[in-house]
């Protein structure tokens, strides 16, 4: 390779990083256009050319805290976080049965699974408001974190059974050896082990049902979640643009903290382990 | 397959004598049992439902009518078919999804190729670029509403304004175009994740003794990455076909499914029906058919996934 083609190759790339740092920027910037907004005042929020170099004001974020914001932000923490524990408990031992001792069909299991998780929501939607609404559970936390549970499990079982998978063999083995029985294989032997991978899977699983919407707006009213406080306190819009950007950062702050943490596993549990 | 082969050591213990056979009984029983939780608790909250939508989706009945439920046979479904909102409804649907699937993987590929190779910063941008997908689509939504759609105090219709296009009312005059680009923004950083995980896995050594065969980086990257990316581009395609089939939160912050079911999808059709109607038969006939078009894009992504499930051969 000739000293200039090696140069023209690192100019392109210097070209190409470029235009991958505009890009990367322009994904984040209504994001950062959000956080600049919600500590504007109202009128600098919507004077246009819009002001850079503003003095910042917290009075939205308090005027935020000051409303039903709490409770909501309360229950969205029950929603997300009871749901979550449960799915883990639910799924650790079934990915277990999929991997490391697997069962006889467990294929056919796996795409049980998954085949859930594809079918539209909209289709199910019906009944089991009917029966929440029969059972008296219609806006309450516990629907929530029963529906987020059947929203979650699939995805927790495929993601923690490809980290159980790639566990060596001889390790297990030798555990059985021992005499160990399942629960102690997996209490003292395998979580220790894929304890990143549980880490993350935990993390999407509350990110997503954080971020949920349809169940809970569907589902509860006063007792929702902090979706339905944005959709039913903050829908007015017009002069209110600051307020809306200061509830709006407000409420991603753990989901985004949630993505960050679990960046390096992400891509497995969204495509079900698929990719690694 | 150890599997099959200690089943069939059972079944040959079972065939030599009966006290055998319940160890082996017991023996099976013993390795479902941890599986079988999850199992009922997922059948319970999945599968029932969608077996009593079937149900209903043959009845008459409405919430706010006096008159009896009855059975109807298949009348809800042949109303769908005459109901042109309905109609409407589903060429939404596609063309939603379509635009976004396409928008999103695009931009998502392209970001990704961005920021595959090692330079100043991009690591850091990578984590920035993939934080819209961890944004709440509700929260989103309302923020895009007041602050960039909104045409006399959003940003998008000052920058057109500036531009000599006017102030665009963009959720009135391009509901669709709204609706599909707040969702691609956040799913284009879910691809991002993915085709940046499958650049990632290919080979350098291969790229490097192309490089030495005189290869240049345009022909690398048709014939030898892109065939690499194939399986990552169909899964992330498919992934986002199937999300973005359920789209509801940006549709109901952004348009109400308007003006005039302009943007009312399949998801969003069932739920005005079942929620603002009432109409029970209805909404689980139209949930029945958004089903049968979900079975159309997820036949092939269980194929996908089984191919990958074949190869980590166990």
């Amino acid at each position: 390779m000739s000293r200039l083609e090696r140069a023209r190759r690192d100019t392109r790339f210097g070209a190409a990083a470029a235009a991958a740092t505009f890009g990367s920027l322009l994904m984040v910037a209504p994001i950062i256009w959000m956080v600049l907004t919600s500590l504007k005042t109202e009128e600098q929020a919507v004077s246009f050319p819009p002001a850079l170099l503003f003095r910042p004001t917290l009075a939205h974020y308090r005027a935020a805290l000051d409303d039903a914001f709490a409770g909501f932000a309360l229950n969205s923490l029950l929603a997300a976080g009871l749901s979550t524990l449960i799915v883990i408990a639910l799924a650790v031992p079934a990915a277990y049965a999929l991997s490391v001792r697997p069962v006889a069909q467990w294929r056919d299991a796996l795409f049980f699974f998954i085949s859930t998780k594809m079918m539209p929501i909209a289709a199910g939607i019906v009944p089991l408001y009917l029966i929440a609404r029969t059972l008296g559970l219609l806006n309450s936390l516990a629907v929530l974190v029963l529906l987020y549970v059947g929203m979650n499990l699939p995805l927790a079982i495929w993601m923690i059974r490809s980290f159980m998978i790639e566990l060596p063999r001889e390790l297990l083995e030798a555990a059985r050896v021992d005499g160990a029985g399942p629960m102690r294989e997996i209490g003292s032997i395998i979580l220790p082990l894929i304890r990143p991978g549980l880490a993350s899977t935990t993390l999407l699983c509350f990110l997503f049902a954080w971020n949920e919407y349809f169940l809970a707006v569907n589902f509860t009213s006063t007792t929702g979640t902090l979706t339905v406080f944005l959709q039913r306190f903050l829908s007015f819009g017009r002069l209110y643009t600051a307020q809306v950007a200061a509830v709006a950062t407000l409420v991603n702050i753990p989901v985004v903290a949630a993505g960050w943490l679990a960046q390096r596993n992400l891509v497995r549990g969204l495509t079900f382990g698929a990719v690694k | 397959m150890p599997t099959t082969l200690t089943l069939r050591a059972q079944a040959a213990a079972e065939a030599a004598s009966r006290p055998d056979a319940w160890a082996g009984w017991r023996r099976r029983w013993a390795l479902r049992l941890p599986l079988l939780p999850a199992l009922l608790v997922t059948v319970a909250l999945t599968q029932l439902p969608f077996a009593m939508t079937l149900y209903y989706s043959l009845q008459r009945w409405n919430l706010l009518s006096l008159r009896p439920r009855r059975f109807v046979g298949l009348h809800n479904f042949v109303a769908a078919f005459n109901d042109s909102t309905f109609l409407h409804a589903l060429g939404n649907t596609l063309l939603m999804t379509g635009s976004i699937v396409v928008c999103s993987v695009l931009a998502g590929t392209l970001l990704a190729v961005g920021l595959n190779r090692p330079f100043l910063g991009r690591n850091l941008l990578r984590t920035l670029a993939i934080t819209p997908f961890f944004i709440m689509p509700v929260a989103a939504a309302l923020f895009w509403k007041a602050a960039l759609f909104d045409p006399s105090f959003g940003l998008f219709g000052w920058l057109t304004a500036s531009l000599g296009l006017g102030r665009i009312n963009w959720l009135s005059q391009h509901p669709m175009v709204s609706v599909v680009m707040i969702s691609a923004w956040q799913w284009s950083s879910f691809v991002l994740m993915i085709i940046l995980a499958g650049l990632q896995s290919f080979p350098e050594e291969v790229e490097e003794a192309a490089l030495v065969d005189g290869a240049t980086r345009a022909q690398i990257f048709r014939l030898l990455t892109l065939p690499h990316l194939r399986p990552f581009l169909e899964l992330s395609a498919l992934l986002v076909a199937m999300y973005a089939l359920e789209n509801f939160a940006a549709i109901s912050q952004l348009t109400a499914g308007g003006p005039a079911y302009a943007t009312t999808n399949l998801s969003y059709y069932v739920y005005l029906q079942a929620f603002s109607a009432f109409s029970i038969g209805r909404a689980s006939a139209y949930g029945a058919v958004s089903l049968l078009v979900a079975l159309a894009l997820v036949t092939p992504l269980l194929r996908l996934v089984s191919g990958i499930l074949r190869l980590e051969g166990r």
